[in-house]
């Protein structure tokens, strides 16, 4: 197991991102910000509070969940029995610009998920992806728009993260 | 580390995590609903948090998911119902599945034969989930052990409902945030009804404790064997009980006269504005429905700010949606 982000590395990523956020969208128009259950929520979260105080205006946040979007629910290789938990989205997604949150963009599945069932519920100006962790393996043409740390880790290998609100401790790590 | 996370939200994160711990633990594995005697506690209440997250599909702009995309469903209903068929229909379409409405009336053959006569015509068709409804207690079991589809048991004979118990302990849960310790009443034709049933093995599972209230004659025999206490009197028991779920009288099925007349019955087991002068304040009132107003309930009880009547249709869809779901997941794993 190997430490890659500890837990200021992981507050001043969320700073980076959050400063680019800003520099990079139009002042006139409104961002909201949605995490991917369930630590995708934790890091939109923090970024909303972030992203509120230095713009002066509120920028909310909500939760998705995208285990009715998965492509691998009538798939047999489809492992892990996925549980449908609530999306909780208070606000209205039309004409924002929408900062989707995940803890590991990885294959981009997830991210293709989201974007479908973030469509269904209106249409954003423009949704961009925010992630705390770049790994290489992409299997679907998707990007991360703010990635924060690029990690090399081979097939086998997974990369996990740790925050405080959900696991008691701050870190990410390879294993 | 942010320092701005309120505790609501604080605590709501661990509910998510803990939840998120238990669940992985947990996995559903059956791919037939027939009733809920069967079931555990454990899988009833991971079909009703289940439920929770499809609450929204109804409400939001696109009211569609595609879980059940490219997948059939069939409506196989040899009985009347509006409420129960057209909300699986509207579930199963909220969830990208085809449906296809199968109107069989009774025939003269006798219903064994014609049920798994019908069911491999449906084979033939190749459908993945069939929703049944049938007078003959144990046709949803039948159907199971004759098709290789997943199999939904929408009611049958005197036997079960189970969505409708699902939908019931779902809506008591919803407001009153658990069903431990709550004493729950229902009244009338409980000898002729599955909704009794599948609400007694749900509630009773979940930790609550119910009485079944009504006429001697229409009290179901052996109920001594049933995890329940019976009152003949809905005076004695207005006063105790948190929630009170009122059935219909079924005339279709009444052979006889189990009682002298309407009236008689409204006067002693209808709920009426004077009873409900003396339950509890926050008592809940439900009603399968449809309801014949005047008899079981008066329509000021029914319309008033107890009822939960169309809250219970509402969650049906949500119920009914987390069912389809499930049961398809449990099939598609098996492969």
């Amino acid at each position: 197991m190997k430490v890659i982000l500890n837990s200021e590395q992981i507050e001043q990523i969320l700073k980076d991102l959050a400063g680019r956020i800003i520099s990079e969208s139009p002042r006139e128009l409104d961002i909201a910000v949605i995490g991917i259950r369930s630590r995708g929520e934790i890091l939109a979260q923090r970024l909303s509070g972030r992203l509120t105080r230095q713009l002066g205006k509120d920028v909310p946040y909500g939760t998705l969940d995208i285990t009715l979007y998965r492509d691998d629910l009538n798939s047999p290789q489809g492992t892990a029995q996925p549980q449908v938990r609530t999306t909780e989205i208070g606000f209205d997604v039309d004409d924002k610009i929408i900062i989707l949150v995940d803890d590991v963009l990885y294959t981009g599945r997830s991210a293709r998920a989201a974007m479908d069932a973030l469509i269904d519920l209106g249409r954003p100006r423009a949704i961009k992806l925010a992630v705390l962790v770049d790994r290489v393996g992409r299997e679907f043409p998707i990007q991360a728009d703010y990635a924060g740390y690029k990690a090399d880790a081979a097939p086998g290998e997974l990369v996990q993260v740790f925050l405080s609100e959900s696991d008691g401790k701050e870190e990410v790590v390879i294993e | 580390m942010s320092k701005r996370i309120d505790s609501f939200t604080h605590k709501r994160i661990h509910e998510i995590m803990a939840l998120k711990r238990k669940s992985k633990q947990f996995k559903w594995q059956r791919k037939h609903l027939l009733g809920l005697r069967e079931l555990s506690a454990e899988e009833i209440i991971y079909i009703l948090d289940t439920a929770k997250g499809f609450e929204q599909i109804s409400t939001r702009s696109v009211k569609k998911a595609p879980p059940l995309r490219g997948k059939v469903v069939v409506n196989l209903f040899f009985e009347d119902s509006t409420r129960t068929r057209n909300s699986f229909a509207l579930a199963a379409s909220r969830l990208s599945a085809d449906v296809i409405e199968f109107t069989e009336k009774a025939s003269s053959v006798s219903k064994g034969e014609t049920l798994l006569d019908t069911a491999r015509n449906l084979e033939a068709m190749g459908i993945d989930i069939v929703v049944i409804r049938h007078g003959a207690g144990g046709a949803s079991k039948l159907l199971s052990r004759n098709i290789n589809a997943c199999v939904i048991n929408a009611g049958d004979g005197f036997c079960e409902h189970p969505t409708q118990g699902l939908l019931d302990v779902y809506t008591i849960r919803k407001i009153k945030g658990t069903l431990e310790g709550l004493k729950i009443a229902i009244v009338g034709d409980i000898a002729h009804s599955r909704v009794a049933r599948s609400d007694m093995w749900a509630m009773t599972k979940l930790g609550a404790e119910v009485i079944f209230v009504g006429p001697p004659t229409l009290m179901p025999t052996q109920l001594s064997r049933l995890p329940v206490s019976v009152s003949y009197s809905l005076d004695e028991v207005i006063e105790k009980v948190d929630v009170i779920n009122m059935l219909r009288i079924q005339f279709e099925r009444l052979g006889g006269n189990p009682f002298p007349s309407v009236r008689e019955y409204s006067h002693y087991f209808g709920l009426t504005v004077e009873r409900m002068k003396r339950a509890k304040p926050d008592i809940m009132v439900m009603h399968p429905g449809p309801i014949n107003r005047g008899l079981e309930m008066e329509s000021e009880v029914a319309d008033g700010q107890n009822s939960v009547i169309l809250e219970q249709v509402t969650n049906g869809l949500a119920v009914r949606m987390a069912v389809l779901f499930l049961v398809n997941q449990a099939a598609a794993q098996r492969h």
